[in-house]
């Protein structure tokens, strides 16, 4: 019973995805061709922060201040300015802040090792923890030990009938 | 020993929650400070025939002040700054951001005006320059064009008294 109900449960899920997927697919073809210039601005403006909203990129958000700031970018790229020139502009005017993908410098070492160092700290005590209880199950009982296990189990056989 | 371990571990979790409910994430530190403050010319609110240059005040430490009709928070601060405009410790320049000059006229008569005159940036693009992303914002600059402080948000009173006005004096006298 349960495997039928995960069953209809998976093949529910796998068509409402098919289905999203292919109205999804349709939708962008319905959309206009997007021209080269319209592209390189959404890429740039994807890697930059909206600082109004401060969780979306200026590529998602309608705020005023993202609206200029897309307008600029493709500006500076009819001026013929590259890709990193432009956001060296951004960074210039609103910091490091502005950039999804903060630059690897001292101040973001935590940022970008952090997570990865508390990974291997995690495996470190995890593995000496999982050898020092392997070690404490392999050692023999002593002749004391095993006279104290057959006791408190004795007991418990008795309380038990 | 090991009871307290967790005790231990909860402890420096809550505190570094505990700092980040006081951590402004509005408060963005500026890459501008200590930086020659971007030169503009921009017709004058006031007199849209005449222009301001920033250039015009070189040689004087003065305050930048970015502000709008519709900005709610600006209200909150405009008092404190008729209040510095009276003492006449610092000379303040408006930046009427993103505003309609009728807009921005009728709330300076309505509210007072303690600027020495406001830059009229329409379209937002010298806000861009210093990096405005949500006004009020205020920057001192000093004698040789440069951003010596930024305040995002409302200059209240306290800040004017412990960061604005000692920095005014201390660049007033060393330069």
């Amino acid at each position: 019973m349960r495997k039928l109900l995960a069953v209809v449960v998976i093949a529910l899920c796998s068509a409402v995805c098919s289905a999203v997927y292919a109205l999804g697919a349709h939708a962008a073809d319905a959309l206009p061709t997007e021209s080269a210039l319209d592209k390189r601005v959404t890429a740039l403006a994807q890697d930059l922060r909206c600082l109004v909203c401060q969780n979306q990129t200026i590529a998602d958000s309608q705020a005023p201040l993202a609206i200029d700031l897309k307008n600029q970018i493709r500006e500076k790229i009819a001026q013929g300015m590259s890709n990193d020139q432009i956001i060296d502009y951004m960074v210039q005017r609103y910091g490091d802040f502005v950039l999804y993908r903060p630059p690897v410098k001292a101040a973001t070492l935590g940022l970008w090792f952090g997570p990865a160092a508390l990974l291997i700290f995690g495996l470190v005590v995890l593995f000496r923890y999982l050898a020092r209880r392997r070690r404490a199950t392999d050692a023999p009982l002593t002749d004391a030990e095993h006279q104290r296990a057959q006791a408190l189990l004795g007991m418990t056989d008795k309380e038990s009938k | 020993m090991k009871r307290y371990l967790p005790l231990g571990i909860f402890a420096v979790i809550a505190a570094f929650l505990a700092i980040g409910l006081f951590l402004d994430p509005r408060e963005v530190p500026s890459p501008l400070i200590n930086k020659p403050a971007p030169a503009f010319s921009l017709p004058q609110l006031h007199q849209p025939a005449q222009t301001f240059a920033s250039d015009d005040m070189k040689g004087k430490v003065w305050l930048l002040n970015v502000w709008a009709s519709w900005c709610v928070a600006c209200r909150e601060e405009h008092p404190v700054l008729v209040e510095l405009a009276r003492s006449g410790a610092v000379p303040i320049v408006g930046l009427n951001y993103k505003d309609e000059r009728r807009d921005g006229l009728r709330w300076l008569a309505q509210f007072g005006d303690p600027y020495r005159l406001s830059a009229y940036d329409y379209d937002g693009r010298i806000g861009i320059d210093y990096g405005v992303y949500g006004v009020p914002e205020t920057f001192l600059i000093d004698k040789n064009g440069i951003i010596r402080y930024k305040r995002i948000g409302v200059v209240t009173p306290e800040i004017l008294r412990d960061k604005i006005l000692p920095l005014v004096r201390e660049l007033n006298g060393n330069a």
